[in-house]
């Protein structure tokens, strides 16, 4: 047995991983260390059901993971993803993605929570079920809140059920740094703490361009680089939500397209202008109208 | 005496292995899975007490073996326990699949009680041993 060669390399191939991580690194723009980290743990996971394959067994993994970002930054995107290659890989048997929030979980008068969380466990298992937002489970304001029992559950099935279920726990990076040091049991039990850097304005524009491609429009030139202005400026606002922000902002441009298309005199329009958004969609956003520097926190001292 | 009601009642009792594939079966038919307990043995108890609520929306059995785990850890060796599959289509909107999985230790069975009637008619009674004690006090 010792001298029996493994081919790792068709064994990757095979697993049909690799298709995933590719379309990952394709469709994703930026997140270096997030893909670098997603290609870790996948070969850890490929080596160790190749190990237990050759009867080197040793305890299942756990695959229970923490993913903490700034909002918009694709945490959603990639526990999909991440779904997608533990089902592959046959550590989960569905494939299947449960997003839920503490209103998922947390009831609203004694004993309703207990039922209501492992009614979404029960949904989840085989799969994997994702918390967004996690650290409002944990209210420590109020003593009598419903979600220490939620916490409970979960890290008892986290524990117990480590074969039907992985748990992806999702949130602010310093908001889940308190959870995590308020609630050490989660600590842990998630093996992976993967963190989602901010996107560059480089890469935000390259995500919109993708966006728009997808939706079949285009910038044209002098839009492009209005564009690009667009990113800095609503990047200094408040409330800005990465990828999130900039989808908002293409759907109003689409908007303004069109209405200027209605609005226009000249009668018949080509395709190609259908096609097209220009800088002006761009220019009459609010974002640029508003004085940039002062953030919200600036603005509520001042008053 | 060994009680017989239900899809493979004839069988021996199924194994959690086999449970597991009756139960995938079910989901992948779409059927929503109920489990379902009582200590009254006798036949025309149709409706038995519900462990928790129907579990719907499940893609795995696996969900439904935890709920049977925890449903065994109150009521296993002492009641009945059953799995019941409701078919939500229209048309359809009823049971398609009722097994039981736990039974009681000992099932000390039934006698037969005749009542004698006008006439010489007899009305016939079946009455279970177990319900002589009440209710969470049988096995």
């Amino acid at each position: 047995m010792a001298t029996e060669r493994i081919d790792l390399q068709a064994a990757f191939a095979n697993s049909g991983v690799s298709e995933v991580i590719t379309t990952l690194d394709r469709e994703l723009v930026g997140l270096k260390p997030v893909k670098r980290r997603i290609r870790e743990i996948a070969a850890l996971l490929l080596v160790e059901k190749l190990r237990r394959e050759h009867g080197l067994g040793s305890e299942p993994p756990t695959l229970h993971m923490s993913f903490t970002g700034n909002p918009g930054t694709g945490k959603t995107t990639v526990a999909l993803r991440m779904a997608e290659i533990l089902h592959r890989l046959g550590y989960i048997r569905t494939g299947q993605l449960i997003s839920v929030t503490r209103d998922d979980l947390v009831g609203q008068y004694i004993g309703h929570t207990a039922p209501k969380t492992k009614e979404v466990l029960k949904k989840a298992m085989g799969g994997v079920l994702f918390i967004d937002e996690a650290y409002y489970l944990y209210r420590p304001e109020n003593e009598r809140d419903y979600g220490q029992e939620a916490i409970e559950i979960l890290l008892q099935v986290m524990e117990t059920k480590r074969d039907d279920l992985v748990v992806i726990l999702a949130g602010y990076a310093d908001r889940m740094e308190r959870f995590f040091t308020a609630n050490p049991g989660f600590r842990s039990r998630v093996a992976h703490h993967i963190d989602f850097p901010d996107y560059t304005d480089e890469e935000l524009f390259q995500i919109a361009e993708k966006m728009l491609e997808k939706q079949h429009y285009r910038f044209d030139k002098p839009a492009a680089a209005a564009f690009l202005e667009y990113i800095q400026a609503r990047r200094r606002q408040p409330h800005f939500a990465n990828a999130r922000s900039i989808r908002n902002a293409l759907d109003r441009a689409r908007l303004r397209q069109a209405v200027r298309l209605l609005e226009a005199h000249d009668g018949t329009k080509t395709v190609q202008d259908l096609l097209i958004i220009t800088e002006e969609d761009i220019r009459q956003s609010r974002v640029f109208a508003q004085v940039p520097t002062a953030t919200r926190a600036e603005r509520v001292e001042a008053e | 005496m060994r009680i017989t009601q239900g899809t493979f009642s004839f069988l021996p009792d199924l194994t959690d292995e086999q449970i597991k594939a009756q139960v995938k079966y079910c989901l992948d038919h779409g059927w929503a899975v109920n489990i379902e307990f009582t200590d009254d043995p006798h036949p025309r108890n149709t409706y038995w007490e519900m462990w928790g609520l129907p579990m719907f929306d499940l893609k795995d059995p696996a969900g439904v073996m935890y709920a049977l785990e925890e449903c065994r850890k109150v009521y296993g060796k002492r009641a009945y326990i059953r799995l019941s599959a409701f078919d939500a289509t229209a048309g359809w909107e009823s049971l398609r699949l009722s097994f039981i999985t736990d039974r009681p230790a000992e099932e000390p069975g039934f006698r037969l009680e005749r009542q004698e009637l006008e006439d010489r008619h007899i009305a016939y009674t079946t009455h279970a041993y177990a319900t002589d004690r009440p209710e969470g006090m049988r096995y």
